[in-house]
């Protein structure tokens, strides 16, 4: 087990490096980062100082470790646009972001399941295929156009929800809430559940999928010999077994969310990462990109870390022996 | 050698019929004829794209001719006649008096060209990935793997984004404009390859162990040969699938990418460049201009993506 919590480290920490080579490679040799933050009446000695003090005189392998020591210790550079330390643009947009997409994970989650649950029961329901045909529909209707959709409606048409951005949010520390006032949850609804919408069809499939493989099972059979009621066999029985992959691949899925909320932040105006990824995209701010890239694999390697410790308490027959199947 | 019909007794027998016919009394013929939903998908995804490739002859006006612009039809409703030209807009004009059907058609053909050449790039890349990964193996192959690997669990989205950002910081601001539709292309044929290099591999792994394989390296055929003429042909069934369903993915990927601004410019615009345009008049009323190109990808997504459905039940051997 040991080996196993090891493994799963080293791994992560190696996707990290890879990234992490990625992102500098970008910000080194694509333009020259020196031209790109002076102005254009520098001197050719400000711009030598300017070299030798971001560390470019020196050779590659020393630079790279240079740039992952001074990442580890907050330091990500300056936007070439914006001009400020990239650090402070992550903290300010940091909450939007991690607020919209948590809630999302869980509207995600828990309607998934519940319509998951109800499809694989009543399986011949009409609900139930009127439920997987939109679905269908859902995965060719692009995510921006479902945004837009909602704000015709909602939006402008009924005016119920209030549109762009986020209403109104609360300082708390350097934290941004938009949880504490009515026009701030309003604001919350449309982009939440445009995000959720995709995942929640994942979800919805696979616990759908995992409930008609757990039903055909002995032990449900068993179960509803020794007469049980269907709802205990159903809910007590089935569904458990059926959430050790719903929790591992909606724990994966969380990383998606953050970068599907590029799509989402942008239709909705929502001042978090994912509009400062795009715009720094259009505008070749590589400093910014790169912390991006980074942060991005960062919750990656942590959710997939986590997942598989999640499992690994899930499920006793993981903790045997040192040999773990992959 | 392999080539002479003594070889081959198969490669003498008389050709019956031609390769249409025996298409269509195929396996795969007879399964396209007895579903509907192969039928209409097929027939309306071929509709569309003959459309796109009749652009300039079929649509009403040519939308980048500023000189056939009236200024005075700007905003006509679907159906009306504009006040200037006292012509008819089936689907209405924006502000400038472009007509929204030949926006459509016009915008149409870009997407579509994205999406092909970009899924014929990930696809090259992906099956000769897949293929050096799955035949040769070694380092080499580990390493590709390992890069798909981590490809693949980074959203398609994410990854071409970045290979636009790249190029916008290479490509000098001259000629990036000129450029865009061959940065779209490589950022959209770059998210993709991973997947076909996955299956390509699984599938090489299988065929390099039977005996037609071992035949051939015996008689000296050297590696590159050997994979591209000998294996491709074996594995490109679901290379097909995935290819069919990547086609709208890569279009809506497109879509997605213009949509963000980060995609076609305004001077030669995809369906996503249209909607981003349209959404500007959306909140004043101006409904069809954004409205129409956003059905049209709609539709055009959706049919491809049920002929790929079907596709991929088609060649399963499972439900055969």
């Amino acid at each position: 087990m040991l080996a196993y919590i090891f493994r799963s480290v080293v791994h992560g920490v190696l996707v990290m490096l890879a990234v992490a080579f990625i992102a500098f490679s970008m910000f080194r040799f694509v333009g020259d980062p020196v031209s790109n933050m002076t102005g254009q009446e520098a001197t050719l000695q400000d711009r030598a100082e300017l070299r030798e003090r971001l560390g470019l005189d020196q050779p590659f392998p020393l630079q790279f470790l240079n740039y992952i020591g001074s990442m580890l210790q907050g330091d990500f550079g300056m936007s070439y646009r914006q001009a400020r330390p990239v650090a402070a643009l992550l903290a300010e947009r940091l909450p939007a972001t991690l607020e919209l997409a948590i809630l999302s994970a869980l509207l995600a989650a828990i309607v998934g399941v519940a319509l998951g649950v109800y499809t694989a029961t009543r399986r011949d329901g009409w609900l139930s295929h009127l439920i997987m045909s939109l679905s269908l529909v859902g995965v060719s209707l692009p995510t921006f156009l479902i945004g837009i959709g909602l704000i015709y409606i909602f939006g402008v048409q009924l005016q119920w929800l209030p549109f762009p951005g986020r209403g109104d949010v609360v300082k708390l520390g350097w934290w941004s809430t938009g949880l504490l006032t009515d026009r701030g949850r309003l604001a919350l609804v449309m982009p939440v559940i445009t995000l959720s919408l995709f995942q929640m069809t994942l979800i919805m499939r696979l616990v759908r999928a995992e409930m008609l493989e757990a039903m055909r099972t002995d032990y449900i059979r068993f179960a509803r010999a020794r007469g049980l009621p269907e709802s205990r066999v159903q809910y007590r029985h089935a569904l458990r077994n059926t959430m050790i992959p719903v929790v591992t691949i909606t724990g994966l899925q969380f990383g998606s969310v953050i970068a599907f909320a590029i799509v989402t932040e942008t239709v909705f105006q929502w001042p978090g990462l994912g509009a400062l990824f795009v715009n720094a995209v259009q505008y070749a701010d590589f400093p910014v990109m790169a912390t991006y890239l980074m942060f991005v694999a960062l919750v990656f390697v942590v959710v997939n870390l986590l997942t598989d410790f999640v499992y690994l308490a899930l499920d006793p027959r993981l903790r045997g022996g040192s040999r773990v199947p992959k | 050698m392999k080539d002479s019909p003594v070889a081959n007794p198969l490669a003498a027998a008389p050709v019956y019929s031609s390769a249409l016919v025996r298409a269509w009394d195929s396996d795969l013929g007879w399964s396209f004829r007895s579903s509907p939903v192969a039928i209409v998908s097929a027939t309306v995804a071929l509709l569309m794209i003959l459309a796109t490739l009749a652009a300039p002859l079929i649509a009403p006006q040519n939308p980048f001719d500023s000189a056939t612009l009236n200024l005075m039809d700007g905003f006509t409703r679907p159906g009306e006649s504009g006040i200037g030209s006292q012509r008819v807009f089936p689907l209405g004009s924006d502000e400038q008096g472009r007509d929204v059907l030949s926006a459509i058609l016009f915008g149409s053909r870009t997407s579509l060209i994205i999406g092909f050449v970009s899924v014929l790039f990930s696809m090259g890349l992906g099956v000769f990935l897949g293929l050096v990964a799955g035949y040769i193996g070694g380092h080499a192959g580990v390493l590709i793997m390992r890069v798909a690997d981590v490809q693949l669990s980074f959203p398609a989205i994410l990854v071409a984004l970045l290979v636009f950002g790249v190029a916008r910081g290479l490509i000098p601001p001259a000629v990036q404009e000129k450029m865009t539709l061959l940065v779209m292309i490589v950022a959209i044929g770059l998210s993709n390859w991973a997947q076909y290099a996955r299956t390509v591999r699984a599938l090489t792994l299988v065929e390099k162990s039977k005996d037609y394989v071992a035949a051939a390296q015996l008689i000296g055929i050297s590696p590159i040969p050997l994979m591209l003429r000998h294996i491709l042909p074996n594995v490109l069934g679901p290379v097909l699938v995935i290819a069919t369903i990547n086609l709208a993915l890569a279009i809506l990927e497109e879509a997605t990418l213009s949509f963000l601004g980060v995609g076609m410019p305004l001077t030669q615009p995809s369906l996503g460049t249209l909607i981003r345009f349209g959404q500007q008049f959306l909140f004043s009323g101006e409904w069809w201009i954004l409205f129409f190109p956003a059905t049209t990808l709609v539709i055009l997504a959706l049919a491809i993506n049920l002929l790929g459905d079907w596709l991929r039940d088609a060649l399963n051997p499972k439900l055969q």
